[in-house]
C-alpha cells in the first residue's frame, strides 16, 4: 500500500529513462575478492547522474563491496579487484584515491562522526585535510552545510560540543553533513538508516529526496520499503552476482526475473 | 612508615626536603638530591622513551603488515621481562663504555658552553641512568600503547579514509582518539622509571649531588634505599632512610594523582572541546 503511494508522488520517470540519463560511472566487468574469496561476479551497471540508485539483496551478496569499490574503500579493508569502474571517463584505479574519495564521498552503517572534536569541527573535518583554513569560509560552510543536512535548527547552539553527544539519527546526519562539506559529485551510502529508529530514518530518507538534485546517491539498504521510497533505479545483488537493475517502480511492480520476485515478496533473503 | 621514620623527621622538619647535604659520618641527613636525580633521569628517560614508544605502536597498530607485527609486538613484550638487573649488567659493559668512549666526548666537542655536558666523562651518572630507564620503560609504553591504537574502532579510519584523508592524517586522527589511553601508558611508564631500583643503581654514579651536568653522576631515592639500608648502622641513619622511602612513596602517589586528573580532563575535553 504505502509502497505504490510513494512510488506514485515521488514523479519517477515514466519510461525507463535510463539511455537518455549521462552517466556518472560506469561498472565493467567488476570482479571483486577478499583473498581467494570471490564477493562480486563480473558485474556490470552504469550508473546515471543526479538519480538516487538503491541497491538491495540479501546480505553478504557483495552489496557493500559493490559500494567500497567505487571509491577504493575496499582497499582500506585489503580487498582486490577485476573489471573496470568508470567515473567521469576517467578509471578510478587510475585516480589517486585521496582525490577520488573527495569525488565520491560515503556515508557509513554505523554514525561514526570524530568524538574528540566538535560538531562544527567534525563538519569541516574533510575540509581541514584539504588545508582549508579560512574561519569566516568555514563558517559559512558550516551553516550551509549543516542546513543542507537539516541538522542546523538541532545542533546550532552547540556546534561547540562533541560530536558524540548528539543522538543516533543526528550522528548520522552530521555523518552526511561531513561528506557533503567536501563538496563531492556522488555520495555512497551504506545502510545509513539501518542502526536508526523510525522518526531518524524517515529524516535521512526526506534528506536524501533534497540531496538528489545536486549528487549521484548510491544507497544500499536492507529494507525494501525504503529502496522502493527512495531511489529512482534498484539493483538487486544475490551471490555476488547483479540479478536485476532497473527502474524502481518497474522493479517493484513487474520484476523481470523470478529471483528478484521471490526476494522481493520475501519469499527468501 | 611515619611512626619508624620520626626520629629523623624531629631533628630534621622540612629541611629533610630542602638540605642537599647526605652525610652518613656526621649524621647529616638531606634528601634533595635524591629527589632531583630521581625525577630528572625518570623525566629524561621518559623524553627519549615517548617518541620512539609511541613510533613503535603506531607503526604496529596503523602501518606494519601482519606478517610483521606479531614477532616485533612479542619482542617488545619480551624487553618488558628481561629482570632489571640483566639491564644494569647491560649497562654497565656496553652502554657505560660506549657513553664515556664516544657518546659523552662528542657531546663535549660539539656544546662545549652547554651547562649539560660539562665535567669528565665518566660514563656513570646521570645520562646512562636515562638511556636505561628510556630502554626499559620503552615495552611499556610501546605495548600499551599499541593496544590503545587497536582498540580505536575501524569505522573511525574508514571514516577518515573517506573523508580523502592521507594514511597520516587517518593515524593523526586515531591518535586524537586514543590520547587519553596514551597519556596513561605514559603514565605508567612514568611510574615504573621513578620506581626503577636496580638497573638505576648499577649506572648512576651513586653520588648525593646535585649537577646541572647530565654526565656527572647522580642518585635516585631507591638506588639509596638498595644501597644503603643494610649498612644503616644508627637509628637516625634508618630512620632518616625510612623517611626517604616516604617521600618517594608520597611523590609516586602526587604523580599518579596528577596522571589521573590529566587522563579525567583530556576525557572531559571531548565533551567541552573548543572550535
Amino acid at each position: 500500500m504505502e509502497i505504490t503511494e510513494k512510488i506514485k508522488t515521488e514523479n519517477v520517470p515514466k519510461t525507463n529513462a535510463m539511455n537518455q540519463d549521462p552517466i556518472k560511472i560506469s561498472v565493467q566487468n567488476l570482479s571483486a575478492y577478499f583473498g581467494k574469496i570471490q564477493v562480486l561476479k563480473n558485474v556490470s551497471i552504469d550508473i546515471p547522474e543526479k538519480k538516487v540508485i538503491a541497491i538491495i539483496g540479501p546480505s553478504g551478496c557483495g552489496k557493500s563491496t559493490f559500494l567500497r569499490s567505487i571509491n577504493r574503500m575496499h582497499e582500506v579493508a585489503r580487498g582486490t579487484i577485476t573489471g573496470k569502474i568508470i567515473f567521469d571517463d576517467e578509471d578510478v584505479m587510475k585516480i589517486d584515491p585521496v582525490y577520488l574519495r573527495r569525488k565520491i564521498g560515503m556515508v557509513f552503517q554505523k554514525p561514526n562522526p570524530f568524538p574528540t572534536m566538535s560538531v562544527f569541527n567534525n563538519v569541516v573535518a574533510g575540509l581541514k585535510l584539504n588545508g582549508f583554513r579560512n574561519r569566516k569560509a568555514l563558517k559559512e560552510i558550516v551553516e550551509k552545510t549543516l542546513k543542507q543536512a537539516a541538522l542546523w535548527d538541532e545542533v546550532k547552539d552547540m556546534l561547540n560540543k562533541s560530536g558524540a553527544n548528539l543522538s543516533g539519527g543526528q550522528q548520522q546526519r552530521l555523518c552526511i553533513a561531513r561528506t557533503i562539506a567536501i563538496n563531492p559529485e556522488v555520495i555512497l551510502m551504506d545502510e545509513p538508516a539501518s542502526a536508526l529508529d523510525p522518526i531518524s530514518t524517515a529524516k535521512i530518507e526526506e534528506l536524501i529526496f533534497e540531496l538528489k538534485k545536486d549528487y549521484t546517491i548510491i544507497i544500499v539498504t536492507h529494507n525494501m520499503q525504503q529502496a522502493a521510497r527512495v531511489s529512482d533505479y534498484t539493483a538487486f545483488f544475490y551471490m555476488g552476482e547483479l540479478i536485476e537493475f532497473s527502474d524502481t517502480k518497474k522493479m517493484f511492480t513487474a520484476p523481470a526475473k523470478k529471483q528478484t520476485e521471490d526476494y522481493i515478496t520475501g519469499r527468501f533473503g | 612508615m611515619y611512626s619508624s621514620s620520626i626520629l629523623s623527621i624531629k631533628k630534621f622538619g622540612w629541611g629533610f626536603l630542602t638540605s642537599s647535604t647526605w652525610d652518613p659520618f656526621s649524621e647529616v641527613f638531606g634528601a634533595l638530591p635524591m629527589i632531583y636525580g630521581t625525577l630528572v633521569s625518570s623525566l629524561l628517560g621518559l623524553i627519549i622513551a615517548i617518541p620512539l614508544g609511541l613510533g613503535v605502536a603506531v607503526f604496529l597498530s596503523e602501518l606494519a603488515p601482519s606478517w610483521l607485527e606479531k614477532p616485533l609486538s612479542f619482542l617488545t613484550e619480551l624487553l618488558a621481562g628481561i629482570p632489571s638487573v640483566i639491564y644494569g649488567l647491560w649497562g654497565i659493559f656496553v652502554l657505560v663504555p660506549w657513553l664515556r668512549d664516544s657518546v659523552e666526548p662528542f657531546l663535549q666537542n660539539e656544546f662545549p658552553n652547554s651547562p649539560f655536558f660539562q665535567g669528565a666523562p665518566y660514563g656513570f651518572g646521570m645520562l646512562a641512568a636515562a638511556i636505561i630507564l628510556s630502554i626499559m620503560v620503552l615495552p611499556i609504553i610501546s605495548s600499551i600503547s599499541r593496544d590503545v591504537l587497536k582498540s580505536v574502532p575501524n569505522s573511525q579510519r574508514e571514516a577518515a579514509y573517506a573523508l580523502g584523508a592521507t594514511k597520516w592524517e587517518v593515524t593523526k586522527i586515531v591518535l586524537s582518539y586514543a590520547k587519553s589511553g596514551l597519556l596513561g601508558a605514559i603514565i605508567l611508564g612514568l611510574g615504573r622509571a621513578i620506581g626503577e631500583t636496580m638497573a638505576v643503581t648499577m649506572v648512576i654514579g651513586n653520588r648525593p649531588q646535585i649537577s646541572t651536568s647530565l654526565l656527572a653522576p647522580g642518585y635516585t631515592m631507591a638506588s639509596v634505599l638498595a644501597n644503603e639500608f643494610t649498612e644503616a648502622t644508627s637509628d637516625l641513619y634508618l630512620n632518616s632512610l625510612i623517611e626517604l622511602a616516604l617521600v618517594l612513596f608520597v611523590i609516586t602517589i602526587i604523580i599518579n594523582i596528577f596522571a589521573r586528573l590529566l587522563v579525567w580532563s583530556t576525557e572531559r575535553k571531548w565533551k567541552l572541546s573548543p572550535m
